[in-house]
């Protein structure tokens, strides 16, 4: 499930101040500028190797992980906040008498790391006693000492902060002086250091970058006390700085001359239409419940995809390990035997974790598998799960998907949603012609609201931006969409997708799964979709 | 270290607040020791204790602020986190929402300790997760559950001469059962603060009894229909909807609370004159700390008196820009309630349906507060006062604001948690008319 409540943290408990422990410690931006000696990686990284082989553990992998982030958190034209954090440490996990036992230390020092070796060999061992059936992982070859990095092209970290925030409140006040009453705008930058090494003779040091703009402006009538909000059309991305460059090349502009966003963002763009837009939302006409076709903009549609597609497939649902949290799968392992018709001939659906810019690239897992781009659903039928060393097995595969992902040195890595994407239309195909030849529709750009029940059957989402289709020609804007949907029936009812001229990411940085919760960034792209006859509630209310 | 006694704590930040040169100095001492375990398709499959023990310093230069953590607490230490806080405020923007650090309080301690929850061992982890999947192994179901359990401490001192010192304990344990063929599934949720009167072997007989008694559901169409939502159901639409009782927004006009042509509804009736809610830091049900996140005292306080909105949650800013007085921002909420459970709620329907459970609940118009969200792990049918049968998961879309003006009834408060949110509530069930289903959902 997406993380609710992120946004709230970030942006106003910090607001008060103090910060929550799980960011890490406070420290001045020129910090974020640096990194460990890999030489001093690899000599705790063996102290740990060591010790848990002299204690008896069948394998080992160590992640010493330094975790750094920067907010910007700006409404109208005043910073709210700017917080820098760092976190340090190592995580071991080891097998032991057939068991998993992992331990933490933040303490950097051989002797600590080694006696956390032990600790964690000791706790496999005790799990050992209970465990049912011992841990069979797939072989992974030992890589040697290897590095990896996200392509970017501007590091975000080395960005001024009065670039970020002089870069901001532009944006903000670009959107007040076009119509908006209010205006937040927030800057995330994310930089991963993780070297991670392994009894399979790994030692691999990785240098993962994310970035994320996101923006809300809204617009009220004070003498009908409505209000209408519109969020960025932005996504968080693998990429530097670059990614706020707005660059005309990475503009897609809509038949009725919506602009939406590839590689590189116009924030300051994008939040002028913003505010013209949540203006014409107060006064756009109610959505007339019905079933429509719908046109599917991909900064909507990865959101869908995330909930119905990326989350039903992961194989640690499908089993039930998830059961009590985030819940399990409709679509079971009978379902992938009988190749399950999950979509129509339209849908191709893939996994990978190598696309440039997208938040799931790396170059190895977080247990050292060289990552890659997989099948899950081909021509409509259901072919492939997300599985990870010790599930692969399960499946009768002999190599994991390389989809094992922790969140902060001190968590246990575990099976995370890779990228998942609609492949684009193998037909050439512009949205305009797939507009062209609809008669009744909707179509949705933007993502808004969003809820699927615990096997992934019933999902319900709204969006940012609504405009009629009519007789093959977008009209008026409209509010008080939301569109429900069972997940086989969505599927199949996708009558085509626009070219890869059209292709695009959208993404999450915040995806929750596990107890105790982890988050993972995970992309989604496609290309613009057609759904017919969706059915659209109308979702205004009266309190009187 | 991870738990300070209050000497310790104090002699650690008399010294920080001592250290700084700026105009203020916050520090606060926080650790924590919490333990968990993790079990599902009947086997223990993670578990843990994570201790941590955190010194956060803030310091303020006028209105430029600066803050820095640190966990170590040498000399040395407490001296580079001062030094950081001051040099990351003399560079920060200046904060023209800046407000000066609370004065002294004076704060009348909450029982928010238990010494039988902060003794929890990794053993009584263990027991929890063995009793919890013997008794589903024994009649042939599947658990999946999580305990989480914790001991913490927080203390605070600033350049004011305030000072504030206090520990709090608490256990969450929920279990999701599931019959081995997938086609019933049965919750059960407890939140304590003391764990004396937990019994995991007890509890998940409720999860055990609804999971065999939700197979072979029945599909409804779906509508609007009389509801009794478990306090369990009821805490995820009221956990949160009580998040958008911020003074700032409604005054700012986006906010269900704000009024046509400007201001907040302060006065106005909004919901049903039996729905009354209130905080207090020193409940014995939902006791919290008695300070918020600043250090302001949290104070009884009612929310909703006879259906109308009586305080919002104003910020030391806003508050002083409106020319009101800020009171600490709250850590729990009580709504009051009669005396009837949730079966005897039942006994008294004649056609209607029981949630046990709300999921995966997101805002779809914050204008109205609609929410749209899930059944899940026990839906009924009721039937002249008894559960008849099993029926498929619904979709809702509905407005708490507008489910709680369709009281039918109020039974007696319970302490919950909502899924999501931090929240620690007393809430009833309740039965409501005309609860809105939209479509129905084949998850079991």
């Amino acid at each position: 499930m997406l993380r609710r409540e992120f946004l709230t943290a970030s942006g106003l408990a910090l607001g008060g101040g103090l910060l929550p422990g799980f960011m890490g410690r406070a420290i001045a931006a020129q910090e974020l500028d640096s990194t460990i000696d890999v030489a001093v990686k690899r000599r705790l990284a063996d102290a740990a190797l060591n010790a848990s082989k002299s204690a008896g553990a069948t394998y080992c992998d160590v992640r010493v992980g330094r975790y750094l982030r920067q907010f910007v958190v700006t409404r109208e034209a005043m910073v709210q906040n700017v917080v820098n954090t760092e976190s340090t440490g190592v995580g071991i996990r080891v097998i032991a008498d057939g068991a998993w036992g992992f331990a933490a230390t933040n303490d950097m020092t051989e002797s600590a790391v080694a006696a956390a070796a032990r600790q964690a060999t000791a706790i496999a061992k005790a799990n050992a006693k209970t465990q049912t059936a011992p841990v069979k992982l797939a072989p992974t070859p030992g890589v040697g000492e290897v590095s990896w990095r996200t392509p970017i092209v501007k590091n975000a970290m080395q960005v001024p902060v009065k670039d970020k925030v002089d870069l901001l409140l532009g944006v903000n006040a670009a959107a007040l002086a076009a119509g908006a009453n209010f205006v937040n705008s927030i800057l995330f930058v994310v930089n991963e250091q993780k070297y991670f090494a392994s009894t399979d003779g790994s030692y691999i040091d990785q240098d993962v970058h994310r970035i994320w703009a996101p923006l809300t402006v809204t617009a009220i009538d004070k003498a009908t006390g409505k209000f209408r909000t519109r969020e960025g059309l932005s996504a968080p991305m693998g990429l530097g700085f670059e990614y706020l460059d707005g660059r005309a090349k990475d503009k897609f502009t809509s038949p009725n001359g919506v602009v939406n966003y590839g590689m590189s963002y116009d924030m300051r763009e994008d939040a002028i239409a913003a505010a013209k837009q949540a203006q014409a939302k107060l006064k756009a006409p109610s959505v007339k419940p019905g079933r429509y076709d719908l046109v599917l903009d991909p900064s909507h549609t990865w959101l869908t995809i995330h909930e119905s597609v990326g989350h039903p497939l992961e194989l640690d649902r499908v089993l039930g390990y998830e059961a009590n949290y985030a819940g399990t799968s409709f679509a079971t392992l009978d379902k992938q035997k009988a190749r399950f018709q999950y979509g129509s001939d339209k849908v191709t659906i893939t996994a990978d974790k190598v696309e440039p810019g997208t938040l799931g690239a790396v170059g190895y897992d977080d247990e050292g598998v060289k990552t890659k781009k997989w099948p899950l659903i081909a021509d409509g039928k259901l072919v492939d799960y997300q599985a990870i060393r010790d599930q692969a097995h399960i499946l009768g595969k002999t190599a994991s998907d390389g989809c094992c992902y922790a969140d902060h040195w001190s968590s246990v890595q575990f099976q995370r949603m890779a990228n998942v994407s609609l492949q684009p239309g193998k037909a050439k195909q512009s949205v305009a012609d797939m507009i062209g030849g609809v008669e009744n529709g909707i179509y949705i750009v933007g993502d808004g609201s969003f809820s699927i029940d615990q096997q992934r059957y019933n999902a319900q989402f709204g969006g940012q931006l609504f405009y009629e289709i009519k007789n093959g020609k977008i009209g008026q804007q409209i509010e008080d969409v939301a569109y429900q949907i069972r997940t086989p029936e969505f599927w199949n009812a996708c009558v085509s997708v626009c070219d890869a001229s059209d292709f695009r990411y959208g993404g999450s940085f915040f995806d929750g799964k596990g107890q105790p919760s982890q988050v993972s960034a995970v992309s989604h792209g496609s290309s613009t979709a057609r759904f017919n006859g969706i059915n659209v509630i109308n979702t205004a209310r009266s309190l009187g | 270290m991870s738990i300070m006694t209050e000497e310790q704590a104090r002699a650690i930040l008399t010294k920080v607040v001592a250290l700084s040169k700026a105009d203020e100095c916050t520090a606060q001492l926080s650790g924590s020791i919490d333990g968990n375990i993790r079990f599902a398709l009947n086997n223990v499959s993670t578990s843990g204790i994570v201790s941590n023990t955190d010194l956060a310093v803030q310091v303020a230069f006028g209105k430029r602020v600066g803050t820095a953590t640190i966990n170590q607490f040498d000399d040395a230490s407490l001296a580079r986190v001062v030094q950081r806080a001051e040099d990351l405020a003399k560079l920060a923007p200046e904060n023209p929402e800046f407000v000066p650090a609370v004065a002294k309080q004076t704060y009348r301690p909450t029982n928010t300790f238990s010494q039988a929850t902060a003794a929890i061992t990794p053993e009584y982890r263990a027991k929890v997760a063995a009793d919890s999947i013997t008794a589903c192994k024994a009649e042939k179901l599947v658990a999946a559950g999580f305990l989480q359990d914790g001991q913490s401490f927080v203390a605070f001192a600033n350049s004011n001469g305030n000072f504030g010192y206090q520990r709090a304990t608490g256990l969450d344990y929920t279990c999701t059962v599931r019959t081995e063929d997938g086609r019933g599934s049965g919750w059960v949720g407890r939140n304590l603060q003391d764990s004396t009167s937990f019994s995991a072997g007890t509890d998940v007989r409720t999860g055990m009894r609804k999971a065999a008694a939700s197979a072979d559901a029945r599909a409804l169409e779906p509508g609007k229909y009389t509801v009794i939502l478990e306090p369990a159901a009821a805490a995820g639409l009221v956990g949160f909807m009580i998040n958008f009782f911020g003074a700032r927004e409604a005054d700012e006009g986006r906010s269900f609370l704000s009024k046509k042509g400007g201001g907040n509804k302060i006065g106005e009736q909004v919901y049903d004159p039996r729905v009354n809610m209130w905080v207090d830091p020193w409940d014995a049900s939902v006791p919290v700390l008695p300070w918020d996140g600043e250090g302001l005292p949290r104070q009884r306080q009612d929310v909703i008196k006879d259906g109308k909105v009586v305080n919002l949650d104003y910020s030391r800013f806003w508050a002083q820009k409106q020319g009101k007085t800020a009171v600490g921002s709250p850590g729990n909420l009580i709504m009051g309630g009669g005396t009837k459970s949730t079966a005897d709620l039942i006994r008294g329907t004649e056609k209607g349906i029981l949630v046990t459970r709300t999921w995966y609940i997101r805002m779809v118009d914050p204008q109205t507060v609609l929410l749209t969200g899930l059944t899940r792990d026990g839906t009924f049918y009721i039937e002249n006062g008894q559960i008849k049968y099993p029926i498929k998961n619904f979709r809702f879309n509905e407005s708490p604001v507008i489910m709680l003006n369709n009281i039918d009834e109020l039974g007696k408060p319970v302490r919950v948690k909502a899924d999501e949110g931090d929240f620690i509530m007393m809430l009833p069930p309740m039965k409501l008319r005309d609860f809105t289903f939209t479509s129905l959902s084949d998850a079991v």
